[in-house]
């Protein structure tokens, strides 16, 4: 069963549902809107948060409900929900001089990360003295526009694909805001800015996630492939890494479902499962809202006036449906995890530039 | 259909379906600035390598992607002089009204003799089929157009002629 949504008539950028599930927040151009689902029938909107003067490239929301956004104008700002529902703004001091490209809260919600084409990483916390969000830069080795985020459970590392096609995991300890954390398979001493991992898989990447478990990365690159990468005992070492090739339109956008599922969506408009582990490799299983299992409902035995107005209007009398016979009618942009059981993740979200949010069951 | 044309048709939906995988990406190198990466050319990392299909000498298409537009160029074939003026004619007359086609490029590249430009932009408000068909139909009918037209010429020519030399009779 899935569950569509037409909030937009102009394309959804990022979504992301506050934690309650009711409300869902979508990019659109400048503004962001959030909408109400409680009734699948009729999304309420709830209210427009408007101040960035260029298009929204992504948005989070933490536990506590806080929005973060950010735009190709350069800035970020957060959203405070207040009492009266309304939200109040603050702007990131994120130092950039160019666009924000992505932007995600860690796990805690102290801090959080923006990717920005200025070849830099702005990791923002809160400075209590003066009010106001501030960030420090990660800079080294980027090369180029960072297209996607994730944070680990420990609230210290963080990966990041970019379109130089390099996947990395740095460190953003910052004195003050986070306590030392353990060593994990991703380093021991950790002070801010550290790289943990550097693997150059040759295409844009996408999409970047930790796995469920926090043992290896995945991503999603624009020639098709799914990246898997676990890290080695050494300094940035790997033990290995699994490419996945398929025969699909690249992704745009992937998701763990537990530790030996991903699933993954983009160009092709409907998301694809992959199933795996270290031992025997990974592998594409199913799609989930499959084109191929569906068939066109062509119209027959059409009336001669119904004929000749297809020949008046469009020069041909086969009245050929404009639809695609997915769910999504246009590149799915981002998928986000909507409901979790004790196995794992069994439902998640997508969100299009044909302006649907679907909820979709794994 | 000829026998000849349908696999270089299919070849190129083929190459256009898979390079129209665009998203929306501002530049890294002016400030508040998205334009279209593959007019601009100079950050590498982010252009992807150009494809040529060809037909035969006269007939190619040359398509250039980048992570947020891409240029479809075509070379129509022109066989003779007076091909070579209809050509020029008709290639003209669209370029004119290019704003109307939305996806047409004013100028067309050299060597090529008309230039599509699709953009980010146009992949989220129109359909990618019906934009990949556009671009087939229109490879598909311009052949047929301009023979058309020869054919045309050659009759009016061929009538002119004859009422003018009656005279003499």
């Amino acid at each position: 069963m899935s569950i569509p949504f037409n909030l937009s008539k102009t394309p959804i950028y990022d979504h992301c549902f506050s934690t309650d599930r009711r409300n869902v927040a979508i990019s659109q151009d400048n503004d962001v809107q959030i909408f109400n689902l409680s009734n699948p029938q009729k999304p309420q909107l709830i209210t427009t948060l408007k101040h960035h003067d260029k298009p929204i490239t992504a948005l989070d929301i933490s536990n506590d409900g806080k929005i973060v956004t950010c735009s190709q104008d350069r800035n970020a700002l957060v959203w405070t929900p207040q009492a009266d529902g309304s939200y109040k703004e603050t702007l990131v001091l994120l130092r950039i001089n160019r666009a924000a490209t992505c932007v995600k809260w860690c796990p805690n919600g102290t801090k959080f990360a923006v990717g920005s084409s200025a070849r830099v990483i702005s990791v923002c916390y809160f400075e209590q003295e003066n009010d106001w969000w501030i960030s420090k830069h990660i800079k080294k080795p980027i090369k180029s526009t960072i297209l996607s985020l994730d944070w680990h459970e420990n609230n210290v590392l963080l990966t990041a694909g970019s379109t130089d096609g390099h996947l990395r995991v740095f460190s953003t300890f910052v004195k003050g805001i986070d306590s030392k954390p353990e060593s994990t398979i991703w380093g021991e001493r950790l002070p801010f800015s550290t790289l943990c991992l550097d693997v150059n898989l040759n295409s844009w990447i996408e999409d970047v996630k930790f796995s469920p478990d926090f043992q290896f990365v995945a991503g999603v690159g624009h020639d098709s492939s799914v990246f898997i990468v676990y890290p080695g005992s050494g300094e940035l070492e790997i033990s290995k890494l699994d490419k996945v090739k398929t025969s699909n339109l690249p992704f745009t956008s992937l998701i763990f479902a537990n530790n030996s599922k991903i699933v993954c969506a983009g160009y092709d408009c409907h998301p694809i499962v992959f199933e795996g582990d270290a031992v025997n490799g990974w592998k594409q299983t199913y799609s989930i809202d499959d084109p191929t299992k569906k068939t066109a409902n062509v119209v027959e035995n059409q009336s001669a006036l119904n004929m000749f107005r297809q020949m008046d209007l469009k020069g041909s009398s086969q009245p050929k449906s404009n639809n695609l016979l997915t769910i999504h009618q246009n590149t799915i942009t981002s998928l986000r995890p909507f409901q979790y059981d004790s196995t794992g993740l069994i439902r998640f979200s997508s969100s299009g530039n044909d302006g649907k949010v679907v909820i979709f069951d794994v | 259909m000829s026998q000849s044309l349908k696999p270089y048709l299919t070849a190129v939906r083929h190459s256009l379906n898979s390079a129209l995988c665009l998203q929306d990406f501002s530049s890294q190198l002016v400030e508040r600035h998205n334009y279209p990466e593959i007019e601009n050319k100079r950050t590498p990392e982010i252009l992807l390598n150009p494809l040529y299909i060809s037909r035969n000498e006269s007939e190619r298409v040359l398509i250039e992607p980048s992570i947020n537009s891409i240029r479809v160029s075509l070379k129509i074939k022109q066989s003779d002089e007076i091909e070579e003026i209809l050509v020029d004619k008709f290639t003209r007359f669209l370029t004119k009204r290019a704003e109307n086609f939305l996806i047409l490029r004013r100028v067309p590249i050299e060597g090529y003799d008309i230039s599509f430009l699709l953009t980010n932009y146009h992949q989220e408000v129109m359909m990618k089929q019906k934009l990949v068909d556009f671009i087939i139909e229109f490879m598909e009918d311009v052949d047929k157009e301009i023979s058309e037209m020869k054919l045309f010429l050659n009759a009016r020519a061929r009538f002119v002629a004859e009422a003018y030399l009656n005279v003499f009779d």
